[in-house]
C-alpha cells in the first residue's frame, strides 16, 4: 500500500470489503472493545510481519493487567464499546451538517479555506494536497530522506522500524503506551540521513492519512548523527474527532550530533481524552527541543520527555496549555540526565479561564554519575478569572552532586492596570487582554513557524472574546 | 475641548476629588500643580477612565460629549490620550505590535504595515530614539527615564487632540527633559490641547502654558494666566500658596 494513497472507507455495513485481501478466505468484520482477535484482525489486514503482531500481543496483555493510572486527571470512558480499529459503516457517515456550530463559526473566524474544512471537521475523505507534496517527495527522496505514514514505513524499511520501533518507550511503561502499541495504526515514520539538514519542516499534514483523525497514532522519528529536522504536528484549528480516545505515541532517537525539533499544536474537540507519551533519546552532542501547544480537549495528559543519554546532550521543552470550562490539560515535561555535561531547560506557560483547569506537572531527573548536569524549570500560570485553578506538581530526582537544577514558579491575573493601560492606548478590552496573553506565551509562540503563532494568537483573541466582564 | 464641572472622585471610600471645575479650548495648554496627595494624577486618571476610581459627582463634557458615560478605550479612539506617570509593564509584548493595535483601533481600514513601520521609524528618530526600540518589549526592564519617552513617542504616533501629561518630568534628567519637552511642543497646535500635571515648575519653562492651577486637597484653589504662578510656587513653596488661600477665605 502506498503511503499516500487514498483508502476507500470501508463500504459495507459491518463488513469491510473494501479491504479485500486476493488470497483472503477471511472476511473482516467492526468490532467494539478490545481483544486478542481484534489486535490479530488488524495485523493482518495490514499485512504485518509476525515480529510486529507479537509485540501487539504483548502490548495488549501488559495493556489488560496493569491498573489505571491514580494520577493525572478523571478519565471517564467505556473502554468497551470504543472501536479499536474498523469502525462500522453508519459511525463512518458524518456529514457537514452534523458538525457543532461552534466549530463552523471557529473556521470561518479564522479564515480557514473551504476545502480544509471538511478534514478538519472529520467529514471529507481526503484533502488533496499532492502538489505541494509532490515537489518536496522529490527533494526529500534525493537527499535519502524517508518520510511516509508508519504502515508504510514499516513496510518499506522493515528493518530500521524494528531496529528501534519501542526502544524508546516500551509497552510497559505505563497503560496507554501498552494501548498504543498494541493497536497502533497511522503516524510518520521519519529517517533523515547522516549529516542532511533539512530546511522546510516536515508537517504531518502532507501526509495523505489513510485513517482519519488519527486515534491511535504511532510516529517514530530516526535522525542521524549531525543531521537536523523540525517535525510538525497537528494544527491549530478546531479538529473535530468523533473518536473519544486519543492515544498516540512519539518516539525519537536523536544521533550523536543530530538536533530534532517537533513541533505541536493540539486542538481536538472538547469530547477527546487526549493521553500521550512522546519522548526522546540524545545521544552525544545532540539537541531535541520539543514545542507543545495544547488548546483543545477534554483531557490531555502529556509530558514530552527527553533522555539525555549520551555527553553533552541537550534537551528543551516549550509548552503552552490553556483550559477553559469543561478543559483540563495536565501537561508538562520529563528530563533524564544520564550522561554527564547534559543540560535541559523546561519552560511552562499556562493559561486558565472560567473553570478551566491548567496543571503543570513535570520531572527533573539526574541520575549518579551525570557529572555537571544543569537543568532549569520555569513554569508560569495565569489566572483569567475568579475560579481559574493551577495546580504545579514538580518532581525532582537528583543523585549527582555535582549538578545544578533549578525551579521558578509564577502565578499572576491579568491585572487591572495592565489592560487599562492597552485600553488607554484605544483597545477595545477584549482585544487589551487577549494581548496580555499573547504577551505571556510569546517566549514560545516566537519558536513556532510563523503561520502557527500567527494562528495561535487569533484563536486567542477568539477565546477572550465573551470572556470578560 | 473639554469642560470639567465639579467633578467629584474617590478610591473606595476615600474622597480624592472634591469639586474641580477646569476648562480647557482648543489649542490650549494648562499646567496643573499640587502638593502630593493633591489630587492632579488623580484627575488626569480619572478623565482617562482608570477604574481604581469611582466617579461620586460633578461631569466632564469632551466635544460636546459625556466622557463620563464612555469606557476607557471609547474615550481613548475619541482622541483622549494620557502620558502614565507609572507606565505598567506589558511583558512579550513589543512595542511595534503594540502601537500599530494602536493605531488600527482608530481607524475603520488597516494601515499597511510599511506604511506604519516608516511613519514609526520618523517618530523615532525625533525622539533620538534607536531604530530598534520598536522591537523592546512593551516598558519591559525600562528605566524612568525611557519610560516617560516611550509616553511621549506612543503621544506622537496617535496624535490625540486631549493630551494629558502626568507627571511625565519626574525622573527625566536635562537632556531628556529637553528631548520629551521638544516632542510636546512639536505636538502644539491649534486643534490639540495639552494638560500637564506636575510637581515643579521646570517643566513648565520649556512648554509655556497659557494658564496654570495649583490643586490642594483635591481641589482647584488658584488658577492664573501664563507661567507666573509657577514660578511662585518654585521660589516659595506650597505653603506660600496654603496662606494665601487660607487668607483670600478669611
Amino acid at each position: 500500500m502506498s503511503s499516500n494513497a487514498v483508502t476507500q472507507q470501508p463500504e459495507v455495513g459491518a463488513y469491510a470489503a473494501g479491504w479485500h485481501d486476493p488470497d483472503a478466505k477471511y472476511s473482516f468484520r467492526a468490532e467494539p472493545g478490545l481483544s486478542e482477535s481484534v489486535v490479530r484482525q488488524m495485523s493482518e489486514m495490514k499485512g504485518e510481519p509476525s515480529w510486529m503482531l507479537e509485540f501487539r500481543l504483548r502490548s495488549l496483555k501488559h495493556y489488560q493487567t496493569r491498573p489505571m493510572p491514580t494520577w493525572g486527571g478523571h478519565i471517564d470512558l467505556d473502554f468497551d464499546s470504543i472501536y479499536y480499529y474498523l469502525k462500522p459503516e453508519a459511525d463512518n457517515a458524518r456529514s457537514w451538517d452534523d458538525v457543532p456550530d461552534a466549530i463552523k463559526e471557529t473556521f470561518e473566524r479564522l479564515g480557514i479555506p473551504e476545502a480544509e474544512r471538511t478534514v478538519l471537521a472529520g467529514v471529507g475523505a481526503q484533502y488533496d494536497s499532492e502538489t505541494v507534496y509532490h515537489n518536496l517527495r522529490e527533494e526529500w527522496q534525493q537527499q535519502g530522506v524517508v518520510f511516509l505514514d508508519m504502515d508504510g514505513g514499516l513496510a518499506e524499511h522493515e528493518g530500521l522500524v524494528r531496529e528501534h520501533f519501542g526502544s524508546v518507550i516500551a509497552p510497559e511503561d505505563n497503560k496507554f503506551a501498552a494501548l498504543n502499541s498494541a493497536v497502533w495504526s497511522g503516524g510518520s515514520f521519519v529517517y533523515v540521513p547522516r549529516g542532511v539538514q533539512l530546511e522546510i519542516p516536515l508537517q504531518a499534514y502532507f501526509r495523505i492519512n489513510a485513517d482519519k483523525a488519527g486515534q491511535f497514532e504511532r510516529t517514530l522519528i530516526i535522525v542521524e548523527d549531525g543531521a537536523f529536522v523540525h517535525y510538525i504536528e497537528g494544527c491549530t484549528a478546531p479538529t473535530y474527532s468523533s473518536e473519544a480516545l486519543h492515544s498516540a505515541v512519539v518516539e525519537i532517537i536523536a544521533k550523536p550530533g543530530a538536533r530534532v525539533r517537533y513541533s505541536t499544536v493540539q486542538n481536538w474537540s472538547a469530547n477527546v481524552y487526549n493521553l500521550v507519551t512522546k519522548r526522546a533519546v540524545a545521544m552525544e552532542g545532540a539537541t531535541v527541543e520539543w514545542l507543545d501547544g495544547n488548546i483543545g480537549s477534554k483531557l490531555t495528559m502529556k509530558y514530552p520527555a527527553v533522555v539525555l543519554a549520551g555527553e553533552g546532550a541537550t534537551g528543551e521543552v516549550l509548552s503552552v496549555a490553556y483550559a477553559k470550562d469543561g478543559q483540563h490539560q495536565d501537561t508538562g515535561a520529563k528530563m533524564i540526565h544520564v550522561a554527564p555535561g547534559t543540560s535541559s531547560r523546561i519552560i511552562s506557560k499556562s493559561i486558565s479561564k472560567g473553570l478551566g483547569r491548567s496543571s503543570y506537572r513535570g520531572l527533573v531527573r539526574v541520575h549518579s554519575g551525570a557529572r555537571g548536569a544543569r537543568s532549569n524549570v520555569e513554569c508560569d500560570a495565569l489566572l483569567l478569572d475568579e475560579h481559574s485553578r493551577t495546580d504545579t506538581y514538580p518532581y525532582i530526582e537528583i543523585d549527582e552532586d555535582s549538578a545544578s537544577v533549578g525551579h521558578e514558579a509564577r502565578v499572576s491575573r491579568v491585572s487591572e492596570q495592565q489592560v487599562f493601560y492597552l485600553m488607554q492606548r484605544g483597545l477595545p478590552e477584549e482585544e487589551a487582554v487577549a494581548m496580555v496573553v499573547s504577551g505571556f506565551i510569546e517566549p514560545i509562540t516566537k519558536e513556532l513557524p510563523l503561520e502557527y503563532a500567527v494562528e495561535l494568537n487569533r484563536l486567542i483573541e477568539l477565546e477572550m472574546e465573551g470572556s470578560v466582564g | 475641548m473639554i469642560e470639567i464641572t465639579d467633578l467629584k472622585a474617590s478610591v473606595e471610600q476615600t474622597p480624592i476629588l472634591k469639586g474641580i471645575s477646569l476648562r480647557l479650548g482648543p489649542g490650549e495648554v494648562h499646567g496643573i500643580m499640587g502638593p502630593n496627595g493633591s489630587g492632579k494624577s488623580t484627575l488626569a486618571r480619572v478623565l482617562a477612565g482608570d477604574p481604581t476610581y469611582r466617579v461620586t459627582g460633578g461631569s466632564v463634557l469632551f466635544h460636546s460629549t459625556d466622557l463620563l458615560e464612555l469606557d476607557a478605550d471609547e474615550r481613548a479612539r475619541r482622541g483622549l490620550f494620557l502620558a502614565f506617570q507609572y507606565p505598567i509593564e506589558v511583558p512579550g509584548v513589543t512595542i511595534g505590535n503594540f502601537l500599530r493595535a494602536a493605531v488600527n483601533a482608530r481607524r475603520d481600514e488597516d494601515l499597511p504595515a510599511m506604511e506604519f513601520y516608516g511613519m514609526l521609524q520618523e517618530r523615532l528618530k525625533e525622539l533620538g530614539l534607536d531604530e530598534s526600540w520598536g522591537n523592546r518589549y512593551l516598558n519591559e526592564g525600562f528605566s524612568g527615564g525611557e519610560k516617560k519617552r516611550n509616553e511621549i513617542l506612543q503621544m506622537m504616533v496617535l496624535q490625540p487632540e486631549l493630551c494629558i501629561l502626568d507627571e511625565t518630568d519626574s525622573g527625566l534628567d536635562v537632556d531628556a527633559l529637553r528631548v520629551v519637552s521638544e516632542g510636546v511642543n512639536q505636538m502644539r497646535s491649534p486643534e490639540r490641547s495639552i494638560l500637564i500635571v506636575t510637581h515643579y515648575e521646570r517643566l513648565l519653562e520649556y512648554i509655556a502654558p497659557d494658564r496654570c492651577h495649583v490643586m490642594l486637597d483635591g481641589r482647584i484653589v488658584l488658577s492664573q494666566d501664563g507661567v507666573e504662578l509657577a514660578r511662585d510656587i518654585d521660589e516659595r513653596g506650597y505653603d506660600f500658596i496654603r496662606e494665601q488661600v487660607a487668607a483670600q477665605a478669611s
